[in-house]
């Protein structure tokens, strides 16, 4: 899997660190999201597609 | 449209927690479909869930009341929509983007995460006075409300003395029917107290959200009543809607013994989160749908939105919809539930869910804990609930053990 992030969509709603947070986090500035890790772990793949899911600006690609 | 039905419609008696029949049934069978409005006006409202995720991310839906055609909750919101300043509240991409931005950093997930122990011991010291004084006492006043005020007063530098004030000034403009000059009365008077304490900020920062937004002004970065008007919106956003959801939730939880019994016998922090994300689906507190209008022609669900015409979001009915939830007015605390949109969707989900996420957990995982023998102390139908209000809850909570 890899993921891809969109830091110009991105509303800092928090929801991918709540769900992936070994993959996700935020700036400290303004909450925009930071991709941590483009390529999960296999164990950590079901929770990036929640967040991807979950995102509220659809800010989050997974590939794979 | 002649038949369109009235929005808002009545709950049905002794069903205090489901939506309106009409909503739920909307959700499942016409997901987009037309009701009249106060102003006679027959906007459409939106009551599934895909077709809700669909339009609050589609740019062609906008949230800027000043266009002609917006669909007001009441007078009273049209009377002020030309009089507010541009914020996150009512301006679309991309200024919407650049003051969304300004108010982002105190709410993301690790910053409200560090506060988690504060909010624990905030609500056992509440817990510790409730269990020392007279029974019964009103749960509302004793943990609901005291609790996310305190956490936003101090997270924004608002003064604890101000707070009632405050309050009571915002609940006047909280109803589903206000008139135009109560509610621009209210308006001037929020307006007014916020760029006073901007302005008392910018001669004496502190490490706090006001004192930032002061700095912006200072900076020219924004104007004094743009600062005002974010610092209007974060304070009531930021105390009467968890303060609905801790009340409404005890509520809801005393007359479903078998579900409270999972937050009473588990200490486990996830338990308690995953029952906080069903309670939110569950409760659907936002429950005025989200006010929106089209720039432009828009098909869903069968139907042509046209440009010009007015959009309602009914976020507690897409939390019942059954292509989403399977039994969705039954209340299961185990239940993945997080794709809810108690928080909305879109570029303007709530900026504070995150810390509304933490009390919610905090005080779901300790009250029934630390007072398993909680109790109503009068009949569920003697309970006064916000029929009336833009949130739904309850405005008094009598409990005893």
């Amino acid at each position: 899997m890899r993921v891809a992030v969109d830091q110009d969509r991105c509303v800092a709603a928090g929801q991918c660190v709540a769900t992936a947070p070994d993959v996700f986090d935020q700036r400290d500035e303004d909450g925009v999201v930071v991709l941590v890790k483009a390529v999960p772990d296999a164990a950590e793949e079901d929770d990036v597609r929640r967040a991807a899911g979950v995102c509220p600006a659809l800010a989050i690609q997974v590939h794979g | 449209m002649a038949d369109a039905p009235f929005f808002p419609m009545s709950r049905e008696a002794g069903c205090p927690f489901d939506p309106p029949r009409h909503l739920r049934e909307a959700a499942a069978e016409h997901p987009v479909s037309r009701v009249r409005i106060w102003n006679g006006s027959t906007p459409w409202i939106i009551t599934g869930h895909a077709e809700q995720r669909a339009l609050l991310i589609d740019p062609r839906v906008s949230v800027n009341d000043r266009l002609p055609g917006f669909p007001h909750w009441h007078a009273g919101m049209e009377r002020i929509a030309p009089h507010r300043a541009p914020s996150v509240f009512n301006t679309d991409p991309p200024e919407h983007t650049r003051f969304r931005r300004m108010m982002t950093a105190p709410f993301t997930f690790k910053r409200v995460n560090a506060m988690r122990a504060v909010v624990q011991e905030i609500t056992d010291d509440l817990i510790d006075q409730m269990l020392a004084g007279p029974r019964p006492a009103d749960l509302v006043e004793a943990i609901a409300l005291p609790l996310p005020t305190r956490m936003i007063c101090t997270i924004m530098g608002v003064p604890w003395e101000d707070h009632a004030t405050f309050a009571a000034q915002a609940s006047v403009g909280m109803k589903k029917d206000v008139d135009a000059q109560a509610q621009m009365a209210t308006f001037r008077w929020q307006h007014d107290y916020f760029v006073d304490l901007v302005r008392a900020r910018a001669a004496q920062p502190r490490d706090d959200v006001v004192s930032d937004l002061a700095r912006r002004v200072t900076d020219g970065e924004i104007a004094a009543e743009e600062a005002a008007a974010m610092g209007v919106g974060l304070f009531v956003a930021g105390h009467e809607t968890s303060a609905n959801m801790i009340a409404l939730a005890a509520v809801a939880l005393l007359e479903h013994p078998g579900q409270l019994a999972i937050l009473r016998d588990c200490e486990d922090p996830q338990v308690a989160a995953t029952a906080t994300e069903e309670l939110l689906r569950y409760l659907g507190i936002v429950h005025m749908a989200q006010r929106r209008i089209a720039t432009d022609d828009i098909e869903i669900g069968g139907q042509t939105i046209k440009a010009g015409e007015g959009i309602l979001i009914e976020l507690a009915s897409a939390n019942r919809d059954p292509r989403v939830f399977p039994d969705p007015d039954v209340l299961d605390l185990r239940r993945p539930a997080s794709a809810h949109h108690a928080f909305g969707f879109g570029l303007h989900q709530c900026i504070g869910q995150q810390l509304a996420r933490v009390e919610l957990q905090v005080v779901y995982g300790t009250l029934f804990r630390r007072i398993p023998t909680l109790s109503l102390a009068v009949p569920i139908d003697k309970v006064e609930f916000k029929h009336d209000g833009i949130a739904y809850g309850v405005y008094h909570l009598p409990v005893t053990w």
